[in-house]
């Protein structure tokens, strides 16, 4: 490696890396993100080195582990080029058959390709499967492009070239206004203008500042973040250096969570290769510019990712939010003017300079500019990462890209927004979404996860899931949030028992508007909207909770029955035999019955009972069918 | 420093620029309660009982008032419907770990809290962290601090300090809301953690 010391020799480095590449030479590149490498892409990756070596084909051949293309779903992904043939769920034991038909012989491996659930029909390319058709990839596409952890594969599609442009093209007060023009608002979670919070730190007459990416992704279930900082780490560097530029610091730091040991590898080398480039450091190409960047991580704690917890804990204290009313891009990390932004905030910086600010304002809506990406997870097809222009509506983002509820359910409830995110029922299925648009939707844009939920959730316990979560990951630092959580957490779990009383909803709205008003940071200020939320779609399923001792959806345990329907049993004896505490009666020929005493509710009765049969039945809030006299038992067809 | 005019409860207050609102509303003899200020001490923000409602008309917010900066004209509004209901609930939740408080069950009696409303769980220390905070910003000795995250935090003392330094201090026992006695178990159970606390403890 050596080092760039000028735009010339970057340029010339980078001609030089792309006239060794032949853009038709075969490559097989094979997801390496954290969750296709959990379906087995490590051993798919060494299955292709092998087959390769075996083949002689090391010279012909280019194998890449690249980043998340988005498709956990179908995971290990395998893309190869030049054709672009998209293969999904590839095991190491196909490896040999692609390797002799698709790489030597040019065909094409159909077991292996997308097949639509409802036409039959087969996409050969990523770009044909309807979950990347319908969606507009701009930040996170390159992922599947490069190997993750080489530079010179981010600077042979033109990596860093928004930085070049920055710095010897405009000024620090040009990139920013830039930005601002670009209207880009932040992905973290409260959606602040980005400009706006850039600018009020460069305007600070304060010498030290600092530029902070926050990677302390801690949404269940979200994980945009991730697949950035693994997949492309370069671009998030390139985009915080600019950010670092604009605003006259000197210094940035990533805040990166523990729980993501390939994040942190990928960017401490991304880092350390960047510094050998000259890319990092003093004098970056000899533009005059300084810059230096730290990797710090976290030690799970969720409130962390709350910007003035965040600080806190880069400056070696307990990760509590500040009590202050200062904006930390005025007094942040160490009192300096400090500019916070999530992992895909700046990895849009860049696309901005490139692009324009023109071109970033084309896309969206009025209010919400620019891609977002969202982690679909949940009741949905197709599970995985999604990244769709702003004012796409819910409907679309569920049933076009993520292919509808499987298992013929019926869609509930869509929760977005992460754990203080709120819950938006069927009817709101049209709204497009935006920072605003879900915010009056009384959910919330949180960074990003979207978690589709089918008929069978029942949604006091969705909102008892994130408050306890909440209650466990609040700081405890104001009284509100630690207290008001513990009790809500409480009251919630009653009602979900059955021991709810007249006067806990009442109870709830209390405590919610106390821990809305009165805590002290974000996470206690919208903690109850989960609760909030779904008792503004659902109230007549906490009614049935607390009045009714009766759970619409069939979920919560203690409010449920299981009753086998002597009309349906056939008296096949494998709930009998399932039952782990043998409360099923019966024998060959003799209707099955449960003896409610025995019975705890574990549900396995209902899952084993043939669905030719379905005669397992789960039911709530009404009396059990008095049991059949023994001699009706007996089946004599 | 200049001097700043600001309203609160309809009477015009003086105060430095730089201090709070509840710094300006003490010095004006108007009360607003508090549990884990203290003068000596940087502003917690912890019990959020001295929230206030700051502007008019559609631009009222509630800010805490130990944290929160004066402003010139500043309208401040101590008590009102919305900050009564919130104090109320903050010490209904807070009754639920020390019912029999004599400073809980005053304010309780002011702001018409229940001390029944929740469940009762006896842990007494309502993390206010006055003691820890005194022991690290006045005396400098960090002998008493917080373990533990959200729910599960506790305070307690550190055997090897506390050993050396409590004996002679305690000056940290007054400063609790709830539980003088609480403080004091803790450190006992400190000490019995510390071999150089045994001669201490034979002398008494």
């Amino acid at each position: 490696m050596r080092r760039l010391n000028t735009l010339e020799e970057l340029d010339k480095f980078r001609q030089e890396l792309l006239s060794k590449r032949d853009p038709n030479k075969p490559c097989i590149s094979i997801c390496a993100g954290a969750g296709c490498l959990a379906s087995g892409a490590g051993e798919v990756i060494a299955a292709f080195k092998s087959e390769i070596e075996k083949h002689t084909l090391n010279a012909e051949v280019d194998i890449k582990g690249t980043g998340c293309p988005g498709f956990c779903e179908r995971g290990p992904v395998v893309v190869i080029y030049p054709e672009e043939i998209c293969y999904l769920q590839v095991t190491p034991e196909d490896v040999p058959e692609i390797v002799t038909r698709t790489i030597k012989e040019k065909q094409v491996l159909d077991r292996l390709l997308y097949v639509d659930a409802t036409t039959g029909e087969k996409a050969i390319h990523e770009y044909d499967i309807p979950f990347y058709k319908n969606q507009e990839r701009n930040v996170i596409c390159n992922n599947i492009k490069i190997d993750s952890k080489s530079i010179d594969d981010y600077l042979a599609i033109s990596g860093y070239s928004a930085l070049t442009k920055v710095f010897f093209q405009m000024t620090g007060e040009e990139v920013l206004q830039e930005v601002k023009k670009s209207r880009l608002r932040g992905r973290g979670g409260a959606g602040f203008p980005t400009g706006q919070k850039w600018e009020g730190s460069r305007n600070d007459s304060e010498k030290i500042k600092y530029v902070i990416v926050n990677a302390d992704e801690g949404d269940p279930g979200a994980f945009m973040d991730r697949a950035l900082l693994e997949g492309n780490p370069h671009s998030i560097l390139e985009g915080l250096i600019i950010g670092g530029y604009a605003i006259g610091a000197r210094e940035g730091y990533i805040y990166v969570r523990q729980e993501y040991p390939l994040a942190v590898v990928n960017i401490n080398l991304a880092i350390k290769q960047a510094e050998e480039y000259g890319l990092l450091g003093k004098n970056i190409l000899g533009s005059g510019f300084d810059f230096i960047v730290k990797v710090h991580q976290g030690a799970g704690a969720f409130v962390c990712g709350e910007s003035t917890a965040l600080m806190t804990a880069l400056e070696g204290r307990v990760g509590e939010p500040r009590p202050k009313y200062v904006r930390s891009n005025i007094k942040g990390l160490w009192d300096k003017p400090s500019v916070l932004n999530n992992v895909e905030t700046w990895a849009n910086i860049p696309l901005i300079i490139n692009k324009g600010a023109d071109w970033f304002t084309q896309i969206g809506t009025e209010g919400s500019k620019g891609t977002k990406i969202f982690s679909l997870v949940g009741k949905i097809t197709n599970t995985g990462l999604v990244e769709i222009p702003m004012g796409m509506t819910l409907k679309d983002i569920i049933y076009k890209i993520g292919g509808g509820i499987p298992g013929g359910k019926k869609f509930k409830a869509v929760q977005t927004g992460g754990p203080s995110g709120g819950c938006i029922s069927e009817e709101m299925l049209d709204l497009e979404v935006g920072f605003d648009e879900l915010t009056r939707a009384g959910s919330m844009m949180g960074s990003g996860g979207m978690i589709v939920m089918d008929e069978d959730t029942c949604m006091v316990d969705v909102a008892r899931y994130f408050i306890n979560f909440l209650t466990d990951e609040s700081c405890g630092k104001c009284i509100p949030c630690r207290e008001g959580l513990r009790q809500m957490k409480k009251i919630l779990t009653n009602i979900t028992e059955g021991k709810g009383k007249e006067g806990d909803i009442e109870l709830l709205e209390v405590l919610s508007e106390t821990a809305i008003e009165a805590s002290l940071c974000a996470l206690g200020k919208s903690a109850p909207n989960p609760f909030l939320s779904s008792l503004h779609y659902f109230r007549g399923e906490y009614e049935a909770h607390v009045r009714e001792k009766r759970c619409p959806a069939l979920y919560c345990k203690d409010l449920i029955k299981y009753y086998i329907d002597p009309g349906k049993c056939s008296a096949c004896m494998i709930c009998l035999k399932k039952c782990p505490v043998n409360a099923i009666d019966g024998e060959k020929k003799k209707i099955h019955i449960i003896d409610q005493e025995k019975c705890t509710n574990c549900g396995t009765c209902f899952e084993v009972c043939p669905v030719r049969f379905g005669a397992v039945k789960k039911i709530s809030g009404e009396l059990l069918p008095s049991p059949i006299a023994d001699e009706e038992r007996i089946i004599t067809r | 420093m200049n001097e700043i005019l600001l309203q609160i409860d309809g009477k015009q207050v003086k105060g430095k620029e730089g201090t709070t609102v509840l710094e300006a509303a003490q010095s004006a003899g108007i009360s607003i309660p508090k549990l884990c200020h203290h003068e000596k001490l940087i502003p917690f923000g912890g019990c959020r009982l001295c929230i206030v409602e700051v502007g008019s008309g559609d631009r009222i917010k509630l800010v805490v008032s130990c944290v929160y900066q004066i402003e010139e004209n500043l309208v401040v509004k101590t008590r009102s419907e919305k900050v009564d209901r919130i104090r109320k609930t903050l010490l209904e939740l807070l009754l639920a770990h020390a019912p029999d408080s004599p400073q809980l069950k005053e304010l309780a009696g002011v702001y018409g809290a229940d001390r029944d409303c929740f469940e009762k769980e006896a842990s007494f220390c309502i993390h206010c962290g006055l003691c820890v905070r005194y022991c690290a910003e006045v005396k400098k000795l960090n002998a008493v601090g917080f373990v533990g995250r959200g729910i599960n935090k506790e305070i307690c003392f550190i055997p090897e300090i506390a050993s050396k330094e409590c004996h002679n201090c305690l000056e940290c026992f007054p400063l609790c809301p709830t539980s003088y006695l609480q403080a004091a178990f803790v450190l006992t159970e400190a000490l019995a953690f510390s071999d150089a606390s045994y001669g201490n403890l034979a002398k008494e």
